[in-house]
């Protein structure tokens, strides 16, 4: 795991280098009303409509925490396999800026609610990673400053100040932009499953800050081993990514600039950059000397956060198999790795798996999952939560094939029918004839149909047994697709009297 | 009594129980003070509509016998105290009109209890001050003068709206807040009785916050037995505020009687300071004397960390006040300064203009101890520091059940006097910060005249929610020292 593979290597004008990335990971948390206030949390709203003077920062006001919100940081430490520390302490993280009313975030700095995890990630050449979690903490969210609403005056929006996000930040384990993304896209399963976090990425439920640096073949190694950051290069961090796409763009872009500054025999500065979609390129946002002084300090209005060990178990005991658990399980059942990490990315989509693999060949409904169901969704645009088709539906589908009474190919015409007209496909299968016909005297009959109009045929045939696939798709033609083609082979082999191999 | 407003909370209260005076007449007779007394500009607010509005109210509930604990008592609210619908300063400019759209959980309990607000008392600007000199809208004038003497003296601060109102008897009783003293100094130097309560006792909701881990809520009064009264209505534990404590709030008039016989009285020997006036220290013994023939047993304590008590405060009520009074910015509600260019002009101008001069210091101050490289050498120390003051505390009170200290190290000062030496200004607080530090409740007892004919008091300070017990123990101090004074009404002309 941490010795330098060729592939994850970034060849420069002077050599290769390795890329280093962390994340830190802005998770909003489901519940109704904010981290501390009663207002809601319902995306979409008018402006300045779910806000409460508390949220608003208005002389007096003072937070009460809400115990859901702090439920769900517990779930989602329990799901990340994270120590759960049972005091900690919210504090005020200082600056101005308009959508900040209080003048501060509440935050937690030294004492998160969360400590150390793990969470592991699949990649397509079916290795797997672990990405080491340093911490959860929770927080505030600010408002939204409107700029493009009036010629002179900006905006402010508080519907999003004090809802409750959890922060999730990695360790630097992450080694390519693949990596990043499928890191991001694992945790967002994780809190999908838990349901502590819708992980919507165009409403801002999710956003992740990246922290890349580069350093000489070799120095991750070395950091992995003595924990000393020297090993790696100055890291720059890339705020506020907002989609899977934009994270690989971002993360190769800047590790490319940062190995040419160095090879031109600059030197990287610590600074916070910002990734231009657009330009697909990332841009000095601030150096570490215009960085924020911060002065946090706990905050007086809170008491220390503290739980007892029992409320924690009881809802470990209420968590929901998470990805690494329902694929270990699918792996049993016949899956290829890959294949299950695909299935169980999405909660959704593992779900009608199981309901369409129900007593049925594993593989066979994976399959008929990825090509027949997932295809027809990807060109109609739609979500597997959209699917016209039930599972159950699809189920009697791959049965119907497995017990040969329709072919694989009628199979595929069933699903169209039912995908656009709906209905039972075994009652469309009857009231349209499609059963396979595996009754050896019609075959026969349209073996000799085929035989007569191609007498020449049946002589090339005879020299090149290759020919015999030929016959077969004829014959199917003949019967219309519903001849049981093993039946079809088997009879043309005796008919035009071929070897059995060929 | 031809007076009604020179009656005691408690009389007021069994004058309407007995249906000898209305509300009314009562309230009729605090506006028609409150009107002659402007001189002493007690009040940033009056609201004698409304407060004559409320008193037929409560005048109807007596009549059809449904009173609450405080029916028809009119009383000073400080212009913290957020109160719905009427403006709502903390004496800055920066608030400018704000006039809040709920009620401080202080005040909902008073006006549950039946009691009619007269109007908002002046204090100094964010209840920065020890002299109500740093309101924006103007000092104070002590309704005291010394022997012999017309110059103008302060109340005390920074609850001195509230003090010079009980002491001028323009209220029967007003509420204060208190975060290094700031209820039991003014209280001392207006002759006064001024209770701070328990950490957590009262509610913070709704109070304009200075220092969050040090403010309390607390009540000023003529009389020991009035601020029993009036602690009991404002008291509760409350859901909006996250530190208040949820602990029985005893009936404190009740158990005020009980007498001192083998209460054990510590008396640190840090307060005997270097410098501080003789009569001072005079006083104190006297207090002692008074509590020993009362049969307390005088203890001999030691609070070793005391002369850490005054830098530890000065630098953790700045930090939080820097955070606290971050939200004063000109966006949402307030102050906001004209003709800006940015956004930074407008938080530098708006800020600039909207908050004095002393405000602006303690914003530096606190700051600066919490900015990166100082915050381990300032804050982070006097934190520590904050601890081990608390265990002084912890410690002495195994010996002791309740300290006799001395409440101010002098009597009220002339207008002006110390307003160019800030740190002079903060000595002030010497003898009452260390109970906001600590956590504990404390009280300020009017103990006699100084040798000017100015009152000075005596603090007594309670273990923590162990208000009854020190409540009793001030009402010692308050027979023995017999203190029958009031200030000539020289701005009633």
């Amino acid at each position: 795991m941490n010795a330098p593979i060729k592939n994850k290597l970034l060849k420069g004008e002077t050599g290769e280098w390795e890329i280093v990335i962390g994340m830190e990971v802005h998770a909003q948390v489901l519940s109704q009303s904010k981290l501390f206030s009663g207002a809601s949390t319902q995306f979409g709203a008018e402006p300045n409509s779910q806000v409460s003077f508390i949220d608003a920062g208005f002389p007096g006001m003072l937070p009460v925490i809400n115990a859901k919100c702090v439920e769900q940081a517990v779930r989602t430490g329990l799901g990340l396999k994270a120590k759960i520390n049972l005091r900690s302490l919210f504090d005020r993280k200082n600056y101005f800026f308009p959508d900040l009313p209080q003048g501060y975030q509440i935050s937690q700095y030294k004492d998160p609610i969360v400590g150390e995890g793990e969470v592991l990630i699949d990649l397509k050449d079916g290795e797997t990673i672990q990405v080491g979690i340093e911490r959860l903490h929770l927080e505030q969210d600010a408002g939204k400053s409107l700029h493009d609403q009036h010629p002179d005056n900006s905006f402010v929006d508080l519907n999003r100040s004090g809802i409750a996000l959890m922060e999730i930040v990695t360790k630097p384990h992450m080694r390519t932009s693949e990596e990043a993304a499928a890191f991001l896209k694992k945790l967002r399963a994780i809190v999908r499953y838990l349901g502590t976090c819708d992980g919507n990425m165009d409403e801002g439920s999710m956003r992740a800050d990246i922290n890349v640096s580069v350093c000489r073949v070799g120095g991750y190694e070395e950091f992995r081993r003595t924990g000393s950051f020297k090993s790696l290069g100055t890291r720059c961090e890339i705020k506020n990514v907002n989609s899977m796409r934009f994270i690989a763009q971002a993360v190769e872009y800047e590790a490319r600039r940062q190995i040419e500054v160095i090879e031109g025999g600059g030197t990287i500065a610590q600074e916070t950059r910002r990734y231009d979609s657009k330009l697909g390129e990332t841009r000095s946002m601030r150096s570490k000397e215009e960085a924020h002084d911060y002065r946090y300090f706990p905050d007086p209005d809170l008491l220390p956060l503290e739980f007892e060990q029992s409320w924690v178990d009881a809802i470990a005991k209420t968590l929901p198999e998470l990805p690494d658990e329902k694929k270990a399980r699918f792996v049993q059942g016949g899956l290829s790795s890959y294949d299950a990490s695909v299935l169980v990315a999405e909660r959704e989509l593992a779900d009608y798996y199981e309901e369409l693999a129900k007593g049925v060949d594993a593989k066979a409904a994976a399959n008929w999952l990825n090509n027949e169901i997932l295809g027809r969704l990807n060109r109609d645009g739609l979500s597997i939560t959209d699917v016209p088709v039930s599972a159950a539906a699809n189920n009697s589908i791959i049965q119907m094939i497995s017990d040969k009474t329709i072919s694989g190919k009628i199979a595929k015409d069933l699903l169209d029918i039912v995908w656009t007209e709906g209905g039972d496909p075994r009652a469309v299968v009857e009231l349209r004839g499609m059963k396979q016909v595996t009754d050896t005297g019609a075959i026969d009959a349209a073996i000799e149909a085929v035989i007569a109009a191609n007498p020449d045929k049946v002589e090339e045939v005879k020299a090149k047994p290759k020919l015999a696939a030929w016959f077969v798709g004829q014959v199917m033609k003949q019967t219309g697709g519903k001849a049981n083609p093993a039946a079809v082979n088997a009879a043309l082999k005796i008919r035009l009297n071929l070897p059995d191999e060929g | 009594m031809s007076d009604l407003t020179a009656m005691t909370l408690a009389e007021a209260r069994d004058a309407i129980r007995a249906k000898t005076i209305s509300s009314r007449e009562l309230t009729g007779a605090f506006v028609s003070a409150i009107e002659k007394a402007r001189p002493l500009n007690a009040f940033i607010t009056e609201a004698a509509e409304n407060a004559l509005l409320t008193a037929d109210a409560a005048d109807k509930r007596i009549a059809s016998g449904q009173m609450g604990a405080l029916e028809g008592l009119p009383l000073a609210i400080k212009d913290l105290f957020c109160t719905k619908g009427t403006r709502t300063t903390a004496a800055s400019k920066i608030l400018g009109n704000f006039m809040p759209p709920y009620e401080s959980t202080v005040t909902q309990n008073l006006w549950d209890a039946g009691a009619v607000m007269l109007g908002k008392t002046n204090l100094d600007e964010f209840a920065m001050g020890s002299s109500n000199e740093t309101s924006a809208f103007g000092n104070v004038i002590n309704p005291w003068r010394a022997k012999n003497s017309n110059v103008n003296l302060v109340p005390g601060g920074s609850s001195g709206g509230s003090a010079a109102a009980v002491a001028a008897d323009l209220c029967l009783a007003a509420t204060g807040t208190d975060t290094g003293g700031s209820i039991r100094q003014p209280a001392a130097v207006t002759g006064r009785v001024g209770l701070k309560p328990t950490y957590g006792r009262c509610s913070r909701f709704g109070i304009v916050a200075f220092a969050s881990s040090l403010d309390q809520a607390g009540p000023m009064t003529k009389t020991v037995k009035d601020a029993a009264i009036m602690l009991k209505s404002m008291a509760s534990v409350d859901a909006k505020d996250s530190t208040s404590v949820d602990m029985e709030v005893p009936d404190y008039e009740k158990l005020l009687d009980g007498g001192i016989k083998g209460l054990r009285v510590g008396i640190p020997r840090e307060y005997r300071m270097d410098g501080a006036p003789a009569e001072i220290d005079a006083l104190w013994s006297k207090g002692a004397e008074w509590l020993k023939a009362q049969g307390a047993e005088i203890v001999d304590v030691s609070l070793p960390h005391t002369k850490y008590a005054l830098p530890t405060y000065y630098i953790v009520a700045p930090a939080e006040a820097s955070a606290n009074l971050a939200r004063y910015d000109g966006v949402r509600f307030g102050y906001r300064a004209e003709g800006v260019r940015d956004i930074t002009d407008l938080y530098e101008k708006s800020r600039g203009e909207g908050f004095g001069a002393e405000v602006q210091r303690r914003i530096l101050i606190g700051t600066y101890v919490l900015s990166a490289g100082y915050y381990d050498a300032y804050y982070s120390r006097a934190q520590k520091l904050r601890t081990l003051i608390k265990r002084d505390f912890e410690q002495a009170f195994e010996l002791c059940d309740v300290l006799l200290t001395p409440t101010t190290p002098g009597p009220a000062f002339g207008v002006g006097a110390k307003t160019s030496d800030p740190l002079e200004m903060y000595l002030q607080d010497v003898f009452t910060v260390t109970v906001n530090l600590a956590g504990l409740p404390g009280i300020s007892v009017p103990a006699g005249l100084s040798e000017n004919g100015l009152p000075l008091g005596l603090q007594v300070i309670g273990k923590a929610f162990d208000e009854a017990t020190m409540l009793r123990a001030a009402r010692a101090v308050e027979m023995a020292a017999d203190f029958k004074h009031s200030p000539a009404r020289w701005w009633s002309v």
